[in-house]
């Protein structure tokens, strides 16, 4: 029934003996305060293996890419316990992995389904740590859901690594101690993109922005329009548009008339998929304004949108964490272990997953413990390279990884159906830093 | 003036959409009284019949050069379709109309499910209530979708309109405005007359036929037909194969403007219900006429002049014009006493 | 189950309710479902879909937007949690008071309509709900990202700022998390259960359920049936936002979602699933689809290796393969399954199962011919 029983120690007998009197108490009513340093949930010390938790999207619009990123678990793991080719293993750097586990522990995993909702991710994570007494979890296709699974392993004490995340606020205003971002976010696409929007677009653009309703959509437009703006361009309108509203055209129309030269789409998933085929089909791709070719731009790309927008996306700029015809080491080692072992390439959310498994495993290993409080401290302004964008900082201060951004262009001639993103530039990371103090938050404690 | 033009255009093309999905559902509430959940994946279904259709017409030949290496390290894959390495460019055409084309799968398929499902189980629950009805079709939407999910995956899939309808056209110069200002995809002209044909000919069938006689005589009095020796229940079974192939014609010719996931269906499900009951119960023009009101409604509601005014409207505007209509119209726009009242 | 309906037989079926609840810890164990925090989900949406049966399984109103009071219940706790801080019985009286007005204002406008035009109304006020709490009333509901309480709040009855520790929501310093969350929700569920047992036998409940059978009856009697369906009404919507209030508790956040229409779907499904007017049976029904959320979802091939490794491997391929369609990824397969057979078979849900058990074990005595009539003839209207 409760296989992580914390110890009892004196104050906490006091505690349940005072409580007992008004509930039914069980001993496990023990206040977290009440642990010894030593002392963290879930301990695996006693045990000959260690337990990751994958809590990924299995139903819902977001299934394809949890699958995804499912299987890059499942190759991590083998990787860690020293089964196939290593992948990553072997272009890691520093590495104290040593292909035995961690810490001489065999990894084992469990999986959930996040539904792609706040609710049901909190329920499947607190499942993993209750009931399958994980040491980390890790997973995601949403902000939204991340944030909150992120405060949720604040409360339980158990490292989360986030999957795929872009919103600000992730590492900024909600960040946690206990949480940690490997993929990129919407200030980093800006940064990225605006250099790139300059040289092929000019400084003399009027700009129409939709916008999902909800904050991570504000808050890539806030980005975006910030820089566009810095190049000099003005901004026509910002529209929001609902979530799921399927047909756009209501939206899409007055950007006809607009005067505006560039569509700005701040979408996700099935909505940039909807909203992009149809802003092509209203002909907006084949427009002249202001003497200029008209542009729209998808700041936030993934291959999955991509194969779902079809032809639609040729020619259409955007940002993307990592793709897997970059040709660095790393990459290519990653492209090669999953391709053989799945028969195509990784997406970059299983790339992300991926990595941040490594990281964290690596991290217990050089920390020469599970202890979150000890891990954490392992992982914060820790600097690694070999992962597939180049060195890479995991910086301390709000836990959110500083690497090179890659610039995307949708392919115009696709070589197979997987070659759908052409990387155009590779925006160097110390163009993307930006001061952790611009978005404010609180990690919060190491103990809790 | 132009944005208002657009938004009419807007409207109508969402209203045709809403009011063919509507109108099969109003048909199977009007006739059989069945409250039927699984209509929306009856839609997604026939959005798949185009997938398929599309799939079956481009199925590859896969060509392997050793030579060549993906960058994972398996020989590389030169796929064509083989209609293409067979019929050469007539296989080009037959491609490029896929989606049309697949109508003429799509209606045998939807019409026989619709058979199926009407003599499999939706005739065992006309006597029950409409609780279990719901819980049933509902349970049988859930596990539609998770049979094309496993088989389609979950990702949208695109389907691209024929190359001579896939653009915009320049509407506008033919009633006057200046050029450039009324453009719109002619791909959503097609759905709109597409849909006002569907709309016209069940309306004429009902109207013109002894079948349809019979059928209106049904949903007016189910008991006394019954009385007089006509065996209503056989031709409930055809009325519900038609009202499955409509909204499988609707997902058909929809793919196109919103590429189809598993999930579209549960996407329009509760839309279409709004529609029908505002419509009215067991209305058939209610339904029509709910579903175009609704479109264009919901098209002004989300210009930005509107939205200035009223944020958030656009979001709600749906059920908002629902519950006036319901409160000002016991009955919807056109329903009938005693439908679906208890 | 019971065969008669008498004061005794209600006060035993409490006493066994009572203690099967306490015991859930002990007796799910076994089957992977006694963790804190699904238990506290069983007890929570026990609570909820035995408030939807007051009014859908006594007065036969479908009411399709149950869920807004279960987001409702829940906003208001976390903003009680954020103004007075962290005790969750303010906050339960915040979801209650805020679960009635809404309640209130939406059944007056509701029910002046029957039959599908009344579900429609409902769903339409809680679609809006959602979509307003989801965007433009973000400034109040925090909207994506969902209502959490935060250490800058005020948290006046706490004494803000002393607290550094984790926000939790304490009863007496007691955490209302992991087991401890578990049997506060528990006891609540039981004082519901009290409530909705009473309410079943009482002279209101007789009148609920002659308005079920036939409205237009009533009315002719010159008896406006309004009042005791709007009561029903809004105590169905006070159970919903306390249970709404009892997921802040045991975990202090609020999103939009708990609004959506498919978290009103899922409380209709939940009852009609156990039973739809049978005092047992929308618990049942929760528990489960909160199951199968929960544990049928979590399995993969891993753990169905596992499972049927003791099968010779050529055996044990296609059986982990086939398996895999119904666990997992798709898991969502299994509950339509479940629906459609459950419904088709058992008509008027699992607690006519259960009947049909008890009747075959019971056949050697002749019976009254009442016999579970309250129960199998509610569920079948």
């Amino acid at each position: 029934m409760s296989n992580f029983r914390r110890p009892i120690n004196r104050r906490s007998l006091l505690k349940a003996g005072a409580a007992s009197g008004l509930v039914l108490a069980t001993p496990t009513i023990i206040t977290r305060n009440a642990w010894a340093d030593t002392n963290f949930r879930n301990d695996p010390t006693n045990s000959k293996s260690v337990t990751f938790g994958f809590n990924v999207p299995q139903t819902g619009a977001y299934a394809d890419e949890g699958a995804d990123e499912l299987r890059a678990y499942q190759l991590a793991v083998k990787h860690l316990n020293g089964e196939g080719d290593g992948g990553m293993l072997n272009t890691m750097k520093p590495l104290s992995l040593e292909g035995n586990g961690i810490l001489g522990k065999k990894v084992e995993y469990v999986t959930g389904d996040t539904q792609t909702k706040s609710d049901a991710a909190r329920a499947s994570a607190k499942r993993m740590v209750e009931k399958d007494g994980v040491i980390m979890w890790s997973g995601g296709s949403s902000s939204g859901v991340a944030i909150a699974q992120q405060s949720l392993a604040q409360e339980m004490g158990i490292v989360f690594m986030c999957g795929l995340t872009h919103s600000n606020d992730t590492t900024g205003k909600d960040k946690r101690r206990y949480g940690f971002r490997h993929f990129f976010n919407a200030y980093m696409s800006g940064a990225a993109l605006g250099p790139v929007l300059e040289k092929q677009m000019g400084k003399d653009r009027r700009a129409y922005h939709l916008t999902a309703d909800y904050t991570w959509g504000w808050t890539q437009e806030e980005s975006i329009a910030n820089t566009t703006e810095g190049l000099g361009w003005e901004t026509v309108n910002k529209v929001r548009t609902p979530l799921g509203a399927g047909d756009f055209s209501q939206y899409i129309a007055p950007v006809l008339n607009s005067g505006a030269d560039v569509l700005i789409l701040n979408h996700y998933g099935k909505d940039m998929i909807n909203s992009l085929t149809q802003a092509v089909q209203f002909g907006l791709r084949d427009k002249l304004v202001n003497g200029k070719n008209f542009e729209i731009i998808v700041p936030l790309y993934s291959r999955l949108m991509a194969q779902g927008a079809g032809e639609n996306i040729k020619g259409i700029y955007g940002t993307t964490n990592w793709n897997w015809s970059l040709q660095d080491e790393g990459s290519k080692a990653f492209v090669k272990s999953f391709g053989q072992e799945y028969g195509f390439p990784p997406s970059q959310a299983a790339h992300t997953c991926y990595v941040q498994t490594l990281l964290y495993a690596d991290a217990c290993e050089r920390a020469g413990t599970f202890n979150p409080a000890e891990v954490i401290k392992a992982l914060e302004d820790h600097q690694f390279d070999g992962m597939g964008n180049g060195p890479t900082l995991y910086r301390g201060a709000d836990h959110q990884c500083f690497k090179d951004v890659l610039v995307v262009k949708g392919n115009e001639n696709a070589t197979s159906r997987f070659d759908l993103l052409e990387v155009v530039e590779v925006t160097p990371s110390a163009q993307v830093t930006y001061d952790p103090e611009i978005f404010g938050g609180e990690l919060g404690p190491y103990k809790v | 003036m132009d944005a208002i033009v657009l938004q009419i255009l807007n409207g109508l093309d969402k209203g045709g959409a809403y009011a063919l999905i509507a109108l099969g559902l109003t048909l199977i509430f009007g006739t059989l009284g069945v409250v039927n959940f699984a209509h929306g994946a009856l839609f997604m279904l026939g959005a798949f019949c185009a997938v398929a259709f599309n799939h079956v017409i481009s199925l590859e030949q896969v060509v392997v050069d050793p030579t060549k290496i993906t960058a994972w390290g398996t020989p590389l894959e030169t796929r064509t379709p083989y209609i293409e390495v067979w019929l050469g460019d007539t296989g080009t055409t037959l491609l490029n109309y896929s989606v049309p084309l697949s109508i003429l799968l799509a209606v045998p398929l939807m019409l026989l499910f619709g058979y199926v499902m009407e003599r499999g189980l939706i005739r065992h629950f006309y006597k029950r209530p409409h609780a279990e009805q719901i819980l049933v079709t509902f349970g049988l939407a859930i596990v539609l979708q998770e049979i094309v999910k496993s088989y389609f995956g979950a990702n949208p899939i695109p389907q691209a309109a024929p190359d001579v309808v896939r653009g915009a056209m320049d509407l506008g110069t033919l009633i006057g405005f200046d050029p450039g200002t009324i453009v719109y995809p002619q791909w959503r002209i097609v759905y709109l007359f597409f849909s006002l044909g569907i709309i016209g000919s069940v309306f004429a069938f009902l109207q013109f036929t002894t079948f349809g006689m019979v059928v209106r005589a049904g949903m007016a009095d189910r008991e006394t037909v019954g009385f007089l020796g006509i065996n209503i229940e056989r031709r409930f079974t055809l009325v519900f194969a038609i009202a499955a192939m409509v909204a499988g014609l609707a997902g058909v010719m929809y793919t196109p403007i919103l590429p189809p996931d598993y999930h579209m269906g549960m996407d329009f499900l509760v839309l279409s219900f709004v529609v029908v009951v505002v419509g009215g119960m067991g209305s058939l023009p209610g339904a029509v006429s709910a579903g175009f009101l609704l479109g264009i409604l919901q098209s002004f509601a989300s210009m930005n002049e509107v939205k200035t005014i009223l944020p958030g409207i656009d979001q709600i505007i749906i059920y908002l014009v629902a519950v006036i209509i319901l409160l000002v119209r016991p009955r919807g726009l056109m329903g009938r006493k005693g439908v679906m009242e208890t | 189950m019971l065969t008669k309906v008498t004061p005794r037989s209600d006060l035993l079926m409490f006493v066994l309710f009572t203690l099967a609840i306490l015991a859930m810890p002990l007796w799910l164990a076994p089957i992977g479902a006694g963790y804190p925090d699904l238990l506290q989900k069983f007890a929570i949406f026990g609570l909820f879909a035995l408030g939807f049966n007051i009014l859908f399984g006594l007065t036969g109103y479908l009411s399709f937007g149950h869920a807004v009071f279960l987001g409702v219940g829940s906003y208001a706790a976390v903003w009680s949690f954020k103004l007075l801080g962290m005790n969750p019985l303010p906050a339960l009286l915040f979801s209650v008071v805020f679960s009635a007005l809404f309640a209130l204002a939406i059944g007056f406008i509701s029910l002046r309509r029957s039959g599908i035009y009344f579900s429609i109304l409902t769903l339409a006020f809680a679609q809006m709900s959602y979509n307003l709490a989801y965007s433009v009333l973000t400034p109040i509901t925090n909207g994506e990202t969902g209502l959490r309480v935060l250490q800058s709040d005020p948290r006046l009855l706490d004494g803000s700022g002393s607290d550094t520790g984790p926000l939790i929501s304490r009863l007496f310093g007691i955490e209302m998390t992991g087991y401890s969350g578990f049997y506060f929700c528990a006891v609540l569920l039981i004082v519901g259960f009290y409530i909705s047992q009473r309410i079943f036998r009482s002279p209101f409940g007789m009148m609920l359920r002659a308005v079920k059978s036939n409205q237009n009856r009533m009315s002719y009697t010159g008896l406006n049936t309004r009042p005791y369906t709007l009561a029903a009404f809004v105590i169905s919507g006070v159970f919903a936002g306390v249970a709404g209030g009892l997921l802040a508790v045991t975990d202090p956040l609020a999103g939009a979602e708990r609004m959506q229409w498919t978290a009103s779907g899922e409380v209709v499904l939940m009852t009609i699933l156990g039973g739809a007017g049978t005092l047992l049976g929308p618990i049942l029904g929760a528990g489960l689809i909160k199951y199968f959320e929960n544990i049928f979802s979590a399995y993969n091939e891993q753990t169905l290796h596992a499972i049927f490794s003791f099968l010779p491997d050529v055996i044990e391929a296609p059986v982990v393969s086939i398996a895999g369609l119904f666990v997992g990824e798709g898991w969502h397969l299994t509950l339509g399954l479940l629906f459609m057979v459950v419904v088709i078979f058992l008509p008027g849900g699992i607690m006519e199962g259960l009947n049909r058990i008890s009747k075959i074990f019971s056949r050697s005595k002749p019976k009254p011919k009442f016999t579970s009539s309250s129960q199998s003839a509610a569920a079948a209207e």
